[in-house]
């Protein structure tokens, strides 16, 4: 073929494939979308972060003794997810070698340019720093106890810092609670800050909307509390344990709360858009009954929020009367369902908020790849990652073996280890 | 010397460290407000953009859809080729003629932009006797004054030029696409070459050198109107669009203020 026309016959071809997929008009600029699968995954990973920490902080600051089995759990997960939680954003830039730009040089109008500082914050102000606190007495036992390398990260781990008497251990449980009273308004802002992200883009009526923020932060509590719930039935099962029965009735109850919040505050926004019907209304009506309609109406809406909504609600009306070995199957299957519906909300929100055109007349259509920066692979395998992590921590901070027969009350609990 | 670690004496340090990270941003601000300032254009040495204050008129009744505009502007700027890479295009309306007896007074509304209009417009698929009014709209980066843009940039490698002009610095863009998802009038993409956000500069290079913007030059029928509102010449092409028409910007409602005017725009258009 002669040489000057390869690219006419590309563009001809790229044309061609463009023009399958789109329906009305769409500015020619949005005919690929930018924001593609790894973005879905970034919010969905904060999320669980910030789920797991409230979690946990309903142990330390509202005193849910039932709880306590799985505060330990709850916090190493954060911990697993939120080292893991830039990796997405890292990989979708375009040029992640100036991502250190963002923290040198930050734009203090973006609300994107806050990520550095909440994320160092929320992770050494809070998160470090409290399990730190919670662990001390159980280092310097480990590490006396233990030899080698696992004996050594211990040593490391306690910072030098080996005074582990009755007054210096009230301390610790006193530091434990300021500090989780500090971590529930910074997971609130971990997580409420990603909403703003997608709820400051006036240009897109999908995505700005007041509401955002404070539907990221309930979907992100119900998101992480489900992941306890599954985490610790799996661990259980994996330790051949015995599941602690007040406990996951506790997290059942508090998964149902969470979730009917969040489902109150997402029928809310739609009731607004609804009833307000501004100009974008009928294009959002369309990408829901169309191109929406599965992941929307029903993975998220009926899958992902009201079957576990029902069945969650069962076991709190009709407690005594559902046996237990029933109710933990309800809980874990329920669980199991609303982490797959947030995964179908961060990707409405996301992947949802690029199907339509800005200029409200067209629809584009997104072809997920297998491989590549933005295909099922990567982002598979970084939803996968943090339960690498989590495997790690557990291994290291959750050991079968309590740290000492005198050991505090929260660390000789089970904890499912 | 006391070896023993303290709480105290720990958090102490672990303050200190968190100080010290939170003392970078502010030593750091300094160095971004110099940054903007000498933010790389591609503006000549000795340029003031502080004494000048670009803007654009369309007079849409004058587009007749050639596409000239389109096709300067990807050569001067080395626009990448493909058809969903544009920093200037023309849409095409078609408004139908609505049904007879119906409710409305104006039918179906049709846009398009095959490969940006770069290559002119086919006869629309609509019969001509069902055509109530069809036209031509030349887009572009609309200059907004309180771009959402340049606000949503987490770097500051888009910014405001005093000048009225919002530029990128692709050599500080990290390639987020926020920027691209913040802008309303769908005026920037991703060089996929560069892997950085690119837009309409109003042919910086050009307009810092004395010159018009590419596709100012090339329209045969002066639909595109460009000048200085601090530089007016005697007739000053600007001064007249503004006086003898009715002028409107796109989607005022999000208060971008843009500063790219339209003349003679329906209300279709968006």
């Amino acid at each position: 073929m002669d040489p000057l026309l390869t690219p006419v016959v590309q563009a001809a071809g790229e044309a061609h494939h463009l023009a399958t997929s789109i329906e009305g008009y769409v500015y020619p600029n949005e005919q690929n979308l930018l924001w593609s699968v790894l973005i879905v995954v970034y919010p969905y990973i904060t999320g669980l972060v910030a789920g797991a920490f409230i979690m946990a902080s309903l142990v330390r600051v509202f005193n849910v003794k039932a709880l306590t089995p799985v505060y330990r759990l709850a916090l190493l997960t954060a911990l697993a997810f939120l080292v893991c939680a830039p990796l997405p954003l890292l990989f979708h830039l375009g040029h992640p070698e100036r991502s250190f730009q963002v923290m040198i040089t930050p734009h203090t109008s973006s609300p994107m340019a806050m990520f550095g500082f909440v994320y160092a914050w929320y992770m050494m102000a809070v998160l470090l720093l409290e399990l730190w606190c919670e662990y001390r007495r159980d280092l310097v036992v480990w590490s006396e106890r233990e030899r080698g390398l696992k004996g050594l990260l211990y040593r490391v781990i306690t910072l030098g810092v080996r005074d582990i008497s009755p007054a210096a251990l009230h301390l610790d449980e006193r530091m434990s609670r300021i500090i989780t009273v500090i971590g529930i308004p910074s997971a609130f802002l971990l997580h409420g800050y990603v909403g703003f992200i997608f709820g400051s883009i006036k240009a897109n009526p999908w995505w700005g909307n007041v509401l955002m923020p404070v539907i990221f932060i309930f979907s992100a509590m119900a998101s992480g509390m489900a992941l306890c719930v599954v985490l610790y039935k799996e661990l259980c099962w994996f330790r051949r344990r015995a599941v602690d029965d007040a406990c996951l009735d506790e997290m059942g109850k508090f998964l149902f709360y969470a979730l009917l919040v969040d489902f109150t505050v997402e029928g809310l926004d739609w009731l607004h858009r609804l009833y307000a019907a501004e100009e974008s209304i009928s294009v959002l009506k369309q990408l829901a009954q169309g191109r929406l309609f599965n992941t929307l109406l029903v993975i998220q809406l009926c899958l992902g929020t009201l079957l576990p909504l029902l069945a969650l609600g069962a076991t709190q009306l009709m407690h005594g009367r559902i046996p237990v070995w029933f109710r933990q199957r309800i809980y874990y299957n329920s669980a199991f369902l609303i982490l797959i519906g947030v995964l179908a909300m961060r990707w409405n929100v996301v992947i949802g908020g690029q199907l339509f055109s800005k200029s409200l007349r067209g629809f584009a259509t997104f072809k997920m790849g297998l491989e590549g920066q933005e295909g099922w692979l990567l982002s598979a395998g970084l939803i996968l990652l943090p339960f690498l992590v989590l495997g790690v921590l557990v291994w290291l901070f959750l050991p079968e073996r309590p740290a000492g027969p005198d050991a505090k009350k929260t660390a000789a609990a089970p904890t499912a280890g | 010397m006391n070896p023993v670690m303290t709480r105290r004496r720990m958090l102490g340090a672990l303050s200190g460290a968190l100080g010290w990270i939170a003392s970078r941003p502010a030593a750091h601000a300094a160095k971004a407000a110099v940054q903007n300032l000498l933010a790389s254009s591609h503006a000549p040495k000795g340029y003031d953009p502080t004494k000048h204050k670009w803007l654009m008129c369309i007079d849409v009744e004058r587009c007749i859809g050639c596409g000239l505009c389109v096709d300067a502007c990807k050569r001067e700027n080395h626009v990448p080729e493909a058809s969903s890479f544009f920093r200037t295009w023309i849409e095409r309306y078609v408004i139908k003629v609505p049904a007879a007896g119906g409710n409305d007074a104006r039918g179906d509304v049709l846009v398009d932009s095959p490969n940006g209009g770069r290559d002119g417009f086919p006869p629309s698929a609509v019969p001509r006797e069902e055509i109530l009014k069809s036209f031509f709209v030349p887009k572009l980066c609309n200059l907004c004054e309180h771009s959402p843009c340049a606000q949503a940039c987490p770097v500051g490698a888009t910014f405001d030029s005093p000048d009225g002009a919002v530029l990128v610095d692709s050599t500080y863009c990290i390639g987020c696409g926020f920027c691209i998802q913040a802008c309303p009038y769908g005026c920037r993409f991703l060089n996929p070459e560069t892997k950085t956000a690119e837009k309409c500069s109003l042919c910086y290079h050009r307009i810092t050198r004395g010159l018009r913007p590419a596709c100012v030059e090339v329209c045969p029928t002066q639909a595109r109107i460009f000048g200085d509102l601090k530089n007016p010449v005697e007739n000053d092409p600007v001064q007249e669009f503004v006086r003898k028409n009715k002028v409107f910007t796109l989607k005022p409602h999000l208060g971008t203020e843009p500063r790219v005017l339209y003349a003679n725009i329906d209300k279709e258009v968006r």
